[in-house]
């Protein structure tokens, strides 16, 4: 599911559980009506609490960064899981965003190269 | 080919049974003792084949049935196919290309038969308009020997 948090020109979504067809209907709607709302300049996606991921993930990445091309703002992407990097890496949307992770300290196997 | 072990089960193309069907299949290919990252695999290209159906499959009708079946055959090579009885694909080709999708609006990224085909072995697609469609996957456990 997502929780939305806003700061001055900062939207984190925290994205939770199973990231599929299913579900991304629902976290659409409720990024992108923040997002009209807000014109924030950077939207963050955060995976940490994701647990699966497919191509319906990377329908979201690629409709929200289309979505920031017209309110001009950027896209993050923090902490994917391995499983979630290789579908990005097969999609090509890694290159649509800057991918963080801001967990490496405390969760060994989130770390990786920018 | 011999089968070792065989699961089969259908459900309706309805989309809160997308986690079932994965799970169902992770849990029976469980047997094999696979890596985390070939469960994983398994995982999404099963995703990838389930929504299809889906989506697409039974667009302008009622959600008719998706038929999983799921081999261990030897050599512990995992045989998947997902089947439904929908309106079927006319262009294989266009469908399996990168990036095309039929449901654009939707937000559909086109990049399930991508997905299914980098996460598996072998991938065959057979289709027939007004009848349906079915996706057979294999995939090796190299056990991360390789």
């Amino acid at each position: 599911m997502v929780e939305l948090k806003q700061e001055p020109k900062k939207l984190t979504a925290f994205l939770s559980g199973e990231l599929d067809h299913h579900h991304v209907k629902e976290i659409r709607e409720q990024i992108d009506f923040a997002v009209r709302e807000q014109l924030p300049q950077t939207l963050i996606l955060d995976f940490l609490h994701v647990t699966f991921m497919d191509s319906s993930g990377i329908g979201l990445i690629i409709g929200r960064s289309r979505l920031l091309e017209e309110t001009g703002g950027r896209l993050e992407i923090h902490n994917p899981s391995q499983q979630i990097r290789k579908v990005l890496r097969l999609s090509g949307a890694d290159r649509l965003a800057v991918i963080r992770c801001t967990v490496c300290g405390k969760e060994p196997e989130h770390e990786y190269a920018q | 080919m011999n089968t070792l072990n065989e699961l089969k089960c259908s459900f309706p193309a309805r989309s809160e049974n997308e986690s079932f069907a994965r799970t169902m299949v992770c849990a029976f290919a469980a047997q094999l003792d696979p890596t985390v990252e070939e469960l994983a695999d398994l995982r999404t290209a099963v995703s990838e084949a389930v929504t299809n159906s889906i989506v697409h499959a039974y667009r302008d009708a009622e959600p008719g049935l998706i038929a999983v079946t799921v081999r261990l055959l030897p050599q512990d090579i995992i045989y998947i196919r997902i089947a439904d009885k929908g309106c079927g694909i006319a262009d294989i080709g266009q469908a399996m290309q990168p990036l095309y999708s039929s449901a654009p609006a939707e937000e559909r990224a086109g990049l399930g038969f991508t997905v299914m085909q980098s996460f598996t072995d072998r991938l065959t697609v057979t289709s027939h308009i007004g009848k349906g469609t079915t996706v057979i996957m294999r995939k090796k456990l190299r056990h991360g020997t390789e």
